[in-house]
């Protein structure tokens, strides 16, 4: 036994003891401790320094309101910084540390802030803002970082899992305590689907650190008989260490589970925490309500707490708070404390009592202060005593804890998440929850009905509601007899007057009374105004504890009622939640999907270097030995497919099949250029426009039978287009019989390019591929040699004489090995999506770098392909604006640099020979450029005003964020091959 | 938005399967109606408060176009249907 342990009571197992460590003292708690339960039974009252001042500062609360008792728990990767003394269970090897002290807890440097905290006012934030400029960088914002903050988190990476889950039920229970308990158990007999949720690690809410009686037994007799029950109903479940914290739409909360936060030891194949997705027809929120602090001189001592905490520590954890204890009250609640303290045999120095008409009675021997209050504590990093005022007389106090109660706020965060506003009770002197429909429904103390037979009663009846709105019959339940109760009536008290010492209204964020005075002064009383102004409310408690007291301040500053100043907005989380959590399992590779090509083992084997592209990997370029730079590899490539040929895998396009009699109709109206007439194995370029008449994606259309037709993508677009196609069949024209399918990931697809391609491909094909029996742009399907059958497409990117060959996905690496067999003989390489892009540029192929949404067919040179003859088309009528038929519109272009030393960049732009470069005198953008290993030199596709009439025009590419100009000449956009000779070879 | 859609087809989804395009409510015009007709269609838009009626996809799922009405304040969801079988579709 300790101390401040007491000798007996509580719900802690005194038989098993539980080392820990804090700051690196060896310790021990009991099980059933939580680690501020079990600092506390260890004389250890001061745990941490606060956000502004450094002022030392110990436990208040004995629950998820805490606002100073936030220590770092565990170390390296699993380092938990502002984790809550209050609610963190207990567990042996558990370590944890202060935290914004340096470079001790006892004697911290930057208590030095407290001197000067005249400087450090309301606002002072924004002021150092105001002048002189470069001060803020240099010296504020340092300054203020290093001093300010609270715990740090760590860079390892988290070793632990997390997972995700979404739960139905009929009616979710939110608390287990009285009120929840009884719904809970109502719902469950009457055969519904109940979960309940309760943020401790042991159910019971306000019945753990309660002294009344039910049923002549401790009221958690009534607790265990009431759980035991509801564990072995098969309809329910029961979420300890589960805290609710969002109200979503449809009736969705979102709760997270610490599966196992409460071990040093960490089984890896379970998760430590996890995120509930619960999707509830109905909810009663039973979440009680929260004590509120007294605002007096010298309030954060340590030493201060509530008067429900000092109640609890006593009750559920067996420990005493001080060996004297001042009870400062505006209310009846005070006096229970007072007796909780006595029946344990704890000394009482006063009750200290602010109404001077109560008809409250203090336990027998101890002295009662009416109409008294507190005005200053004294004591450095333990309260010593305390000054007491009563009619103008001051009394020195000696004790070494107060237990201090302000009244009662009913805890209705979830209820107010949806745009709610809380509603001001003046008969409760406290916000109440809004009406927020049937889905959601309050009981218990966080309705307002906080006497113990209230909340039993109310939670059972608005359970039974539920049932019935759910078609079932309630099943009885026999109220349990309640004892001796007690009256929680209050005289609200939002400031003590006669403060010698800062009297603090929030204490996380060092906000006093003085503060809020002059943002309301300075123009800042709107809540919301002073909540920023001040901080007040701010940081990972919200303002649980403090935020009322400063809406009465404010009130009374204002002249108004609490009513007229509100609150500030309820928003998701009620209590922080790691990022974890929150991922889930989402983490590295599980973050996204990965698409790997068919041929990605073909692409390994041959050594290729791999580039994300969206969800995919594709292979960029295939160094071989002696080559240094990637540049070397493309080049060669390049130059090989020009040569000889090359073997590139296309197979990330999107494909799609397209089947039904109006397969051709659907076509027609879904590309700008005509189909219909697309004869059976042939292939055709198409460009899709959006319907504003801008190109959306390019593509081929091969027929492959009357109504059945393939269809290719980009890359990028392939998801896009298919959306789109089904909008349009779908939304636009379903009278229309087409059917399609994506079958982008059922054939692997390369394409053989090169000037001995047909070679090559012939040795692995066993039909003819002679130009006569596969002409330019033919479509169709073939007999590889082993008989497998593949479609064969003679289309190119390249500019050169070219083949796509697509076969199943399965058989893709098989089909690229043979050729690179088959095409060993005559210098076939692979080359990748690098020298794919060398290739198309040399050619004037256009990709999205210049199909960019702000380009026409004609702005690309496409114009011949629109089908204006058609009877409609997607973009068809806007495509005739004005605006899109302009003379002077950008059009594509090739450059070509006159400085061989200069390259060129995407996103330049095209300045007039002469002009200053300004965007002014802006003639146009680069799209694409390469050095072209064809032309030896750097080359590069460009939009420019009335390009086409501009070749042989010197221009100067401006590159701004290099600093660079590079001159360069128009020209045709097509550099290689304009008669197309290689292509029909 | 709502948390949850019920598709017609699938049943009640979590709205993540699903991917939104705007308002349903313009019809496209028949290809020579006149130039303020289509400017209208392509980008003059409402923006009431309340009661909308909105184009979602079911992209990870049945992968329909379906009209889904709904409240933009309360995010309350009035009704969803399949859009293929709305009226008014252009020919």
């Amino acid at each position: 036994m300790t101390a401040f342990r007491l000798a007996a009571g509580g719900l802690v197992d005194r038989s098993q003891t539980v080392p820990f460590s804090f700051d690196g003292a060896r310790l021990s708690g009991h099980a059933g401790d939580t680690l501020a339960s079990a600092l506390l039974a260890n004389d250890r009252l001061l745990v941490g320094r606060s956000f502004k001042y450094h002022r030392p500062r110990g436990i208040v609360t004995a629950g998820p309101a805490e606002p100073n008792a936030l220590v770092t728990v565990g170390s390296g990767a699993r380092r938990d910084p502002n984790t809550k003394a209050t609610v963190a269970e207990l567990y042996d090897g558990l370590t944890a540390t202060s935290q914004n002290r340096w470079p001790s807890l006892s004697w911290d440097i930057g208590a030095v802030n407290n001197l000067m905290s005249r400087f450090l006012s309301a606002g002072f934030y924004y002021k150092t803002f105001m002048w002189p400029a470069a001060f803020w960088e240099k010296v504020y914002e340092p300054l203020i970082r290093h001093a300010a903050g609270l715990g740090r988190t760590d860079l390892p990476r988290d070793p632990d899992g997390y997972e995700k889950s979404w739960a139905h039920c009929d009616l979710l229970v939110v608390g287990s305590g009285p009120a929840g308990l009884a719904a809970a158990l109502v719902a469950a007999r009457s055969g519904l689907r109940v979960i309940l949720a309760e943020q401790d690690f042991a159910l019971g809410g306000a019945l753990l650190s309660e002294t009344t009686r039910l049923d002549g037994e401790p009221p958690v007799v009534f607790a265990r008989r009431v759980i035991e029950e509801l564990q072995a109903n098969p309809n329910v479940t029961l979420l300890a260490r589960t805290t609710v914290f969002g109200w979503y739409d449809d009736n969705v909360f979102g709760a997270v589970e610490r599966v196992q936060k409460h071990s040093a030891v960490v089984d890896a194949a379970r998760p430590v925490e996890r995120l509930w997705r619960i999707v509830a027809k109905h909810a009663v929120l039973a979440t009680g309500a929260e004590e509120r602090p007294l605002v007096f001189g010298g309030n954060d001592r340590p030493g201060v707490m509530t008067a429900s905490a000092v109640s609890a520590y006593a009750n559920r954890f067996g420990v005493a708070v001080g060996k004297s204890v001042a009870v400062f009250t505006n209310g009846s609640s005070g006096y229970r404390t007072a007796r909780d303290l006595t029946s344990q045999g704890i000394e009482i120095a006063a009750v200290i009592d602010t109404r001077t008409n109560a008809a409250d009675t203090a336990p027998d021997g101890v002295r009662l202060i009416r109409g008294g209050s507190v005005v200053d504590t004294k004591g450095r990093q333990r309260l010593r005593a305390i000054v007491t005022d009563r009619g103008g007389f001051e009394e020195l106090l000696a004790c070494d804890a107060v237990a201090m109660s302000g009244g009662w706020s009913p805890v209705i965060h979830l209820a107010c998440q949806r745009g709610g506003k809380p509603v001001w009770s003046e008969a409760l002197q406290a916000f109440m929850a809004p009406e927020v429909g049937a889905g959601l429904v309050i009981a218990g103390a966080a309705a307002g009905h906080y006497r113990l037979s209230e909340c039993v009663e109310d939670g059972a009846r608005k359970a039974s509601a539920v049932v019935e709105a759910l078609g079932h019959s309630v099943a009885g339940f026999d109220r349990p007899a309640v004892g001796e109760e007690v009256d929680p009536s209050f005289t609200a008290l939002w400031h003590v007057p006669g403060a010698k010492s800062k009297a603090f209204v929030d204490f996380q964020n060092d906000v006093h009374t003085k503060d809020l005075g002059l943002a309301v002064r300075e123009g800042f009383g709107h809540v919301e105004h002073a909540k920023r102004y001040t901080t007040g409310g701010m940081a990972t408690d919200q303002g649980k504890l403090g935020n009322i007291n400063a809406i009465g301040i404010l009130a009374a500053m204002r002249g108004v009622s609490p009513a007229d100043v509100g609150t500030t907005t309820f928003r998701p989380f009620y209590t922080p939640v790691s990022f974890g959590a929150l991922a889930g399992t989402s983490v590295d590779e599980h973050a996204m999907p990965t698409r790997r090509s068919p041929l990605h083992g073909w692409a390994a084997r041959n050594g290729a270097v791999f580039i994300d592209a969206g969800l995919w990997y594709r292979s960029s370029w295939f160094p071989k030995e002696g080559e240094k730079t990637w540049r070397d590899s493309v080049d060669r490539e390049v130059r090989t497919v020009r040569e000889n040929a090359g073997l590139c895998d296309v197979s990330t396009l999107g494909k799609i099949e397209v089947f039904g009699p109006d397969a051709a109709e659907f076509l027609n109206r879904l590309y700008c250029n005509p189909v219909l007439k697309l004869p059976i194995g042939k292939a055709r370029y198409g460009l899709m426009l959006r319907e504003d008449g801008m190109v959306y994606d390019d593509g081929t259309v091969s027929r492959l039978g009357e109504a059945h037709f393939l269809v290719t993508t980009t890359t990028a677009m392939a998801g896009g287009v298919l959306s789109h196609m089904e909008f349009a069949t779908q939304v636009l024209w379903p009278d229309l019989r087409v059917r399609f399918l994506s079958v982008s990931d059922q054939w692997a697809q390369m394409s053989i390019a090169g000037p001995k391609a047909r070679t090559i491909l012939q040795a692995v094909v066993e039909d003819d591929l002679s130009d006569a029996a596969v002409p330019f742009l033919a479509a169709r399907e073939v007999r590889l040699k082993g008989n497998l059958k593949a479609r064969l497409f003679r289309i190119s990117f390249s500019g050169e004489l070219a083949y796509e060959l697509a076969v199943p996905a399965g058989h893709g690496e098989a089909a690229a090995d043979a050729l690179m067999r088959a095409g060993q003989p005559h210098g076939l390489c692979a080359y990748g999506v690098e020298a794919l892009n060398v290739l198309r540029i040399e050619k004037g192929h256009v990709t999205h770098a210049e199909l960019d949404g702000r380009v026409t067919p004609d702005d690309a040179g496409l114009g011949r392909m629109m089908g204006s003859a058609k009877h409609d088309f997607i973009g068809k009528r806007l495509s005739t604006r004005f605006g899109l038929t302009a003379a002077d519109r950008a059009q594509l272009v090739g450059l070509k640099a006159l400085e061989a030393d200069k390259d060129f960049r995407a996103g330049a732009h095209l300045l007039k020979d002469g002009a200053k470069p300004s965007t002014l005198n802006d003639q146009g953008w680069v799209s694409s450029a390469c050095f072209s290993p064809t032309l030896g030199g750097h080359i590069a596709l460009a939009f420019l005003k009335s390009g086409r009439e501009r070749y042989g025009e010197k221009i100067v590419v401006w590159d701004q964020l290099r600093g660079v100009e590079t001159m360069a000449e128009v020209c045709n956009p097509v550099f290689v091959d304009p008669e197309n000779r290689k292509l029909m070879a | 938005m709502a948390s949850l859609i019920p598709c017609p087809h699938c049943g009640t989804r979590p709205r993540q399967e699903f991917s939104v395009r705007g308002d349903a409510t313009p019809v496209r015009p028949a290809p020579m109606a006149a130039d303020e007709v289509w400017n209208d269609y392509m980008h003059v838009r409402a923006n009431p408060r309340g009661r909308i009626r909105e184009h979602w996809q079911h992209i990870a799922g049945c992968r329909r176009w379906l009209v889904v009405e709904r409240d933009n304040f309360t995010h309350e969801v009035f009704s969803v249907s399949d859009a293929s079988l709305e009226q008014g579709g252009a020919r």
